[in-house]
């Protein structure tokens, strides 16, 4: 199997909402299975990259550990895809960036409706909060993007069967949705 | 005696005042735009419409057209310019397209599709702007207001009433609203309004319409916009 394209995938600060869209490949994920293999991924459990051709990157970066892992990803990936609306554009929760961070920390874990035992998380295996959530353009340099919420599966199967076939990957009109 | 400039290499024929704008529209040439609109005074401030004139920059909506012009429309140069400026007009404001009501008519996302920009290029701003929700039936979102003066000249040049106008330079230009509070409650708009209709993107909005009809089936889902543009403002006369 020495010639299958290796792919690592991650969501940083997305709501694995992109990975779920990448396995609406249904069926084409056989032909799929013949062409690539898994790196570090939510799907093999795998830790750390190793050499790869290709990462896809869902989510953009909200914490510290974010930030290392983008970077990982970038020494190890040949070619590296901001895939979906919060990779390129911080998406969703990019619209915490309006909101002072003290403020959302005591929404969500102090003052909000339904808190029990009220108290901000500070355990030292906690990623450390950025002040704001930014996209990985601003972070790495990024060859490719996959625009939606989420990219449709179809999105993936162009962008990889244009990468396998030797083509500079193309979305058409249809193809091409920020929503 | 014909009027005539060349687009791309075609002869398009004009009319005395028309600008390149016009006549392109009017022969069915599509010149990609955001703050034109044939039925009100150009303003030329988005540069979507940069179009180069015997070699020359220039924006099309309100550069008038003159014997002998030989224009470049439909280039990839051009494009690839027309794509930086609205990664730019995407980067200065808050466009998170997924959680918009206008996602599938909004002009400014259909101009972005148009010319395949798939990323933001830019860093973002991410500017802090306010909403204003206190109208009953209309609201402004500032987040997605383009400066385009739409709204500014649909209101006056078509309601003859004069609700909102631009203040404030470079990046702290914004919207304002003729009321002393400065809320839209105050002002004299109402829902029937063509300034409540006109806003090419999210930034001014209908309350309780935005989800009529499903995303996904909304106008720019299934037609590009230079077909929509073309047949819709070629029914607005000259
Ligand atoms: S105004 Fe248009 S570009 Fe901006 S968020 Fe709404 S749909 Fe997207
Ligand atoms: S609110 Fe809409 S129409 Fe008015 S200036 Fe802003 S973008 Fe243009
Ligand atoms: S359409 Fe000409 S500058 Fe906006």
């Amino acid at each position: 199997m020495a010639n299958k394209i290796r792919i690592a995938t991650t969501s940083l600060a997305g709501c694995f909402g992109c990975h779920m869209s990448f396995l609406d490949l249904d069926e084409r994920l056989l032909q799929l299975a013949e062409l690539v293999e898994f790196d570090r991924s939510p799907i093999t459990d795998i830790e750390h990259c190793t050499n790869c051709d290709i990462g896809l990157i869902e989510g953009g970066v909200c914490n510290s550990e974010n930030v290392h892992t983008l970077r990982e990803f970038r020494l190890n990936c040949k070619i590296l895809v901001a895939v979906g609306a919060c990779a390129i554009n911080g998406g969703l929760p990019a619209m915490r960036n309006f909101i002072p961070l003290e403020e959302c920390l005591s929404e969500a874990y102090l003052d909000g409706i339904g808190v029990e035992n009220p108290q901000i998380p500070s355990d030292i295996e906690l990623p450390l909060l950025l002040d704001k959530v930014r996209p990985i353009h601003e972070v790495v340099k990024i060859d490719y993007y996959l625009p939606g919420c989420p990219p449709s599966a179809d999105v993936f199967w162009k962008f990889l069967t244009d990468l396998q076939e030797g083509r500079e990957p193309e979305l058409d009109y249809g193809l091409v949705h920020y929503d | 005696m014909t009027n005539t400039i060349t687009i791309d290499g075609k002869a398009v024929p004009f009319e005395e005042g028309q600008t390149i704008m016009e006549a392109a529209t009017a022969a069915g040439v599509y010149i990609p735009h955001l703050c034109h609109h044939p039925d009100y005074t150009p303003y030329g401030s988005c540069k979507l419409c940069t179009v180069k004139v015997n070699g020359r920059v220039c924006s099309a909506c309100t550069f008038p057209a003159a014997e002998g012009q030989d224009v470049l429309n439909n280039t990839k140069d051009l494009n690839d310019d027309r794509k930086l400026i609205t990664q730019m007009l995407f980067v200065e404001g808050n466009h998170f397209c997924p959680s918009c009501e206008k996602t599938g008519n909004c002009q400014l996302q259909a101009v972005a599709y148009h010319l395949n920009m798939l990323d933001d290029h830019f860093p973002l701003f991410y500017p802090h702007r306010k909403v204003d929700a206190s109208h009953p039936d209309v609201m402004i979102d500032h987040n997605r207001c383009i400066f385009c003066t739409l709204c500014v000249r649909a209101s006056q040049q078509h309601d003859g009433k004069d609700v909102f106008a631009i203040s404030g330079r470079g990046i702290n230009k914004h919207l304002i609203v003729n009321a002393e509070s400065g809320l839209l409650k105050d002002t004299d708009i109402e829902a029937t309004d063509r300034a409540a209709h006109v806003c090419p993107t999210g930034a001014i909005l209908i309350k309780r319409t935005g989800y009529q009809v499903p995303i996904g089936q909304r106008i720019y889902d299934h037609h590009e916009i230079d077909e929509v543009s073309l047949l819709t403002e070629q029914q607005h006369g000259e």
